[in-house]
């Protein structure tokens, strides 16, 4: 069982049910749950898109698309079924927030899904899960289950005259397929290779009818955007980031766990204060703020940077999935680069020719860098390439490959240059390649 | 092919697929997890399977390869009854996986997708699995192993060894 950890900056709304028993359905009902429901079915469509903009909620898959912004791009009249899609295939190295909430919490994710339903004016909401999850979607699987015996999924949801299915799914293994176009295409049983936009998935989306995709995390955090109410809810975070945001902080500190904190809360209080500081006395490298394909900042970049998608942005990253991974001095960034390219090349569709060969390239450019067989214009040749791969495919992996690759290479050039002729890694650690 | 009579499936994973097919607007989307639950079972998409799982939905054996092909956990040819995955990727390689990968493989004899002759353990280095802040983390099948050393590793690999040949056990596999 994963360990949970506890802070007392944490601001529990998302984890509040965690290690609270509230996978079973009469507790979570104990617990306050499915209300937020029951209030939206009486409420109201309109309504429930207005609350949600006034949360200021905003995707947490990574992309940071405002919430009701999306529920609201969905046409009212629609000849095909509306859709709502719950992607938990959560892939991103770093991130681990969702195996929490389905661990802990299942019903919050199926009481997401029905107010996102009764938003967009859905009668089924899927619920992917990555394959590798297995023992998560035994849970899931449960908890819709235990949802359909007490009537609150069916066709007459809460006793009223409206439709709701949830029906979960198990993906085979793919990052790619946490892409929402990838992700339908996965759904419809192919392969899971990115649709090109326009158009969107508001429009046509899941079997061609208009869908909404949002990640677990944001769906899970729709029951208490309603029940404390969206103006409440915004309060806590930064401004234009509302409410509070599971960070999954793993790598070199000493209390690595999810904790869930306000948006905008401090980097550096993040690394030393929450997670404990960096582990062995050591001191902090570099840290990768939102998954790894976010560019890496330095520990002068962190000092007054709070954790939100604007200003993580302004810092030139992203607050993406808010997996933090802490990277302390004894570790050699040329590896870390290879191993993250690795994870790219290896997840790479193949759909796109720039993210194909770029990371392919990359993978081979890093290794024989690595190695000690790299040459000066190696380093020019590694950022040329990323910086021709960026923007130049149907679907973020290209960027997301490209991205990390360039901050390594600007930020640390100097331990590029010191790995030049011939020289043994610094660090002399693991050579041996990433063959996955 | 009449898969009533001539079924490789259980009637316990017939049942499954049966049902499977049914909640979806297209029966083609049980496709991928289909594949995955016939390959718990049988162990792995042998040409036997694919020939099913087409019938089944109602496609070609191609269109099935080519959608089975994408995907990283399904494999066409036996892994171990045990398959030990070990993340590698930078969260765990961070807290020492590549340790942890080198004692399993030592340990079993085995490299990258090898199987051991017994049949009992196959090893691979694998991607994130999301236990990023219990690192490093393994998967043993779909069992989750987390927060190891290398020291872990022989205690781990007895226990499966010990439960192996009994019945009932390893029923992931």
């Amino acid at each position: 069982m994963p360990r949970l950890v506890s802070h007392p900056d944490e601001v529990r709304v998302v984890s509040k049910r965690f290690g609270m028993g509230a996978a079973q359905i009469d507790r979570y009902i104990e617990l306050g749950g499915y209300e937020s429901a029951k209030k939206c079915l009486a409420q109201g469509p309109e309504w429930i898109i207005e609350e949600m903009k006034a949360s200021s909620l905003r995707g947490r898959g990574g992309a940071g698309f405002p919430t009701g912004l999306k529920w609201s791009f969905v046409p009212k009249q629609s000849a095909k079924p509306k859709y709502v899609l719950v992607n938990g295939d959560e892939s991103e190295p770093g991130t681990c927030k969702d195996h929490l909430i389905f661990l802990h919490d299942p019903h919050a994710v199926i009481e997401g899904t029905i107010i996102a339903g009764l938003a967009i004016g859905a009668k089924v909401g899927f619920i992917y899960l990555r394959g590798e999850y297995r023992y998560l979607l035994e849970i899931m699987e449960k908890a819709v289950a235990d949802a359909y015996a007490k009537g609150f999924l069916g066709k007459n949801i809460f006793g009223s005259e409206t439709e709701f299915q949830v029906i979960t799914q198990s993906g085979a293994g793919a990052y790619e397929v946490g892409e929402e176009s990838a992700l339908m295409e996965s759904l419809e049983g192919k392969r899971g290779v990115p649709r090109i936009k326009p158009p969107f998935p508001a429009v046509v989306g899941l079997y061609g009818g208009p869908t909404v995709i949002n990640n677990a995390e944001t769906i899970a955090t729709v029951p208490h955007v309603i029940a404390m109410g969206g103006a409440a809810f915004a309060a806590i975070g930064s401004a234009r980031n509302g409410g509070t945001r599971l960070f999954s902080i793993s790598g070199h500190v000493n209390k690595p766990g999810v904790y869930e904190l306000p948006m905008g809360y401090n980097l550096k209080k993040m690394i030393y204060e929450v997670a404990g500081g960096v582990r062995g006395g050591r001191s902090l490298k570099a840290v990768v703020p939102g998954g790894s394909s976010t560019p890496v900042l330095l520990p002068s970049e962190i000092e007054e940077l709070g954790m939100d998608f604007d200003q993580v942005g302004k810092a030139g990253s992203m607050l993406g999935s808010g997996g933090v991974v802490v990277i302390d001095d004894q570790t050699c960034i040329v590896e870390f680069a290879l191993r993250t390219i690795s994870f790219y090349q290896h997840e790479s569709c193949g759909w796109c020719i720039p993210c194909r060969e770029g990371t392919d390239w990359l993978k081979k450019s890093l290794t024989r860098f690595h190695a000690g067989f790299g040459e000066a214009k190696d380093i020019d040749n590694i950022q040329y390439l990323a910086e021709n791969m960026m923007g130049r495919t149907f679907c973020p992996l290209g960027d997301a490959a490209a991205m990390p690759t360039l901050g390594f290479v600007k930020k640390f050039r100097k331990e590029f240059e010191e790995h030049l002729n011939g020289k043994p890694c610094p660090y002399a650690k693991h050579v041996e390649l990433a063959v996955v | 092919m009449n898969s009533e009579t001539m079924s490789i499936f259980s009637p316990k994973l017939s049942a499954r697929f049966d049902a499977l097919v049914e909640k979806y607007p297209v029966r083609r989307s049980a496709l991928v997890p289909m594949l995955l639950y016939a390959q718990d079972e049988i162990g792995y998409l042998s040409d036997a399977v694919i020939a099913e799982v087409a019938e089944r939905i109602g496609i070609s054996e191609l269109d099935v390869r080519n959608v089975a092909t994408y995907y990283s956990m399904l494999r066409f040819k036996p892994a171990g009854k045990y398959n030990v995955q070990v993340c590698t990727n930078i969260s765990c390689m961070l807290r020492g996986a590549y340790e942890l990968y080198e004692k399993f493989q030592e340990e079993l004899g085995i490299g990258h997708k090898g199987v051991t002759d017994d049949g009992m353990f196959s090893l691979e280095e694998v991607e994130c699995i999301g236990a990023c802040c219990w690192a490093p983390a393994i998967q043993v099948n779909y069992e989750f192993h987390d927060e190891l050393t290398p020291d872990h590793v022989p205690g781990i690999l007895k226990s499966y060894r010990g439960a192996g040949w009994a019945e009932g056990n390893g029923k992931h596999a």
